[in-house]
């Protein structure tokens, strides 16, 4: 695995200021439709730590946590708002954590990470129960590192796959995707964090924020057709994922950046970060240019050279979906302090 | 750490609902080894078609539908307790199959091995081929007996798969 701890802080920024440079060359299978412009921009914020995983490979639970919260708390000072967990949840509500396991311990959502995540859940009032990690299956998830305990009731969290509890008989549906979706984000979940991670995909391009709903779906092998565009925008303009999928943590301890979304060793990279938005468009354009960059680095193709390139994020900002934006200039990228 | 996130986290509680995915647990474990040269097999094989390969892998399944491929097998294994590995063993209708995806997945830094009819390794990876069988195998660490000991494992599935 390719070691790159001490790239630090000036990674983050390296990764976007190039964006505007590499939009504007992919302008023309990008940029063509309407668009819809928001009215205040959008804030990513970028965090990393070389040191995340000290001298060793694996993260730090200590330095995860300093580094959630760096992140957190610039996202707030960026938006104005103050505690930001406090902005996030509620006490009462149950608050679901919809993790990406599909690539197993190698390439997964990071258990660290996590964890991180629900000590400062658990500091803003959220009982230990109604906290629900959860992913397709259970089988998944324990590869991953994770383990299955669905005790309702119990002093602990929850982490279950959608494989022992199910998906609706009704579907939802918008423009190409019809699907049933998980019961664990329609009957357990209030608000749910998205905890993706951001892998190179031999489809999509990118699979980051967006493209981590196709874990909520029955049916995700209906939708990667025409590198699952427009599918994947259309899978986040089902109703339910609009009103619950609140925010992401995005989990960039480890990036894929070619041959994915499998894990592929030669090619997972320490990025040691994360990034964390509530705009999925903003913040999977962010990703998208962080892979390019290290694509680049690396004499790898650009993801529109490899005939991957990721459509779909445009179509997610177009006036038919305005999940968000893909314009560099509504985009506010902060990097943590 | 807080009590739940022990809870999440510690060894434990693993409860009672059946795990209801639609791969098939193979009856016949071939072609992986339950032991071979310090590697222990640790679940169950499980098997995969066309049809249901998303289930396990998801958007890279679509590249082995266009390559051809019937089934997929998997299991993982251990090495000494200290190194994890996945061996995934993808069935296609024919040798141009496997050979689409061998050579879709060779990275500049990958070494040839002796293996099978073709073979290429990493510090942390080995993918051959064999006829119409495409073999990946992939350590989640590495370290300097790694290498080797993937060799060793992919030795031992190349002598279970049918000429």
């Amino acid at each position: 695995m390719e070691d790159s701890q001490g790239e630090g802080r000036r990674e983050f920024l390296k990764s976007w200021v190039g964006v505007g440079v590499a939009l504007g060359a992919v302008d023309a299978l990008a940029l063509t439709e309407a668009h819809a412009q928001p009215a205040a921009k959008s804030v990513v914020v970028g965090a990393t730590d070389p040191l995340l995983r000290g001298s060793g490979t694996a993260v730090d639970p200590t330095r995860m946590a300093a580094l959630l919260d760096r992140a957190m708390q610039s996202f707030a000072g960026a938006t104005g708002g103050a505690d930001p967990w406090r902005q996030l949840v509620h006490p009462g509500q149950v608050v679901g954590l919809k993790v990406n396991t599909i690539a197993g311990r190698g390439l997964s959502t990071n258990v660290i990470l996590v964890q991180a995540i629900i000590a400062k859940l658990q500091q803003a009032g959220i009982k230990a129960n109604d906290i629900v990690v959860w992913d397709r299956t259970n089988h998944e998830l324990e590869r991953a590192g994770f383990h299955v305990s669905s005790s309702p009731g119990a002093d602990q969290v929850r982490c279950m796959g959608t494989d022992g509890v199910g998906y609706e008989d009704t579907e939802e549906s918008f423009g190409v995707a019809t699907c049933r979706l998980s019961k664990i984000l329609t009957r357990v979940c209030d608000v749910v964090i998205n905890v993706p991670l951001l892998k190179d995909h031999g489809e999509a391009g990118v699979t980051l924020a967006m493209k981590n709903m196709y874990g909520v779906i029955d049916n995700p092998n209906h939708c990667h057709a025409n590198g699952c565009n427009p599918a994947v925008a259309d899978v986040n303009m089902l109703p339910t994922i609009r009103k619950k999928v609140q925010f992401i943590v995005a989990d960039l301890s480890t990036v894929g950046y070619e041959g994915g979304p499998g894990f592929r060793p030669q090619y997972a990279w320490q990025y040691n970060g994360l990034l964390v938005a509530k705009d999925p468009v903003a913040i999977d354009t962010v990703g998208w240019q962080i892979i390019e960059r290290k694509r680049a680095e690396q004499g790898l193709a650009t993801l529109a050279a490899a005939g991957r390139p990721p459509r779909y994020i445009a179509t997610a900002a177009d006036a038919q979906h305005r999940l968000g934006t893909n314009d560099p200039n509504f985009i506010s990228v902060v990097e943590a302090a | 750490m807080t009590i739940g996130a022990k809870s999440l986290l510690a060894a434990a509680v693993v409860t009672g609902f059946l795990m209801t995915g639609s791969a098939t647990h193979a009856a016949t474990a071939q072609p992986f080894p339950a032991s071979v040269s310090g590697w222990a097999r640790t679940d169950d094989v499980r098997s995969f078609d066309a049809a249901n390969l998303y289930q396990y892998i998801d958007g890279d399944a679509e590249k082995y539908i266009k390559a051809g491929v019937k089934t997929t097998s998997t299991a993982d294994y251990s090495f000494g307790g200290k190194v994890d590995a996945v061996a995934d063993v993808y069935t296609m209708s024919d040798a141009n199959g496997a050979k689409t995806i061998f050579e879709s997945d060779a990275a500049g830094t990958a070494k040839t091995v002796p293996l099978g009819d073709a073979a290429h390794a990493d510090s942390q990876s080995l993918v051959f081929r064999k006829g119409a069988y495409l073999v990946r195998i992939v350590a989640y660490q590495g370290g300097p007996d790694v290498p080797q000991a993937l060799i060793d494992l992919g030795h031992a599935i190349d002598q279970q798969l049918e000429n």
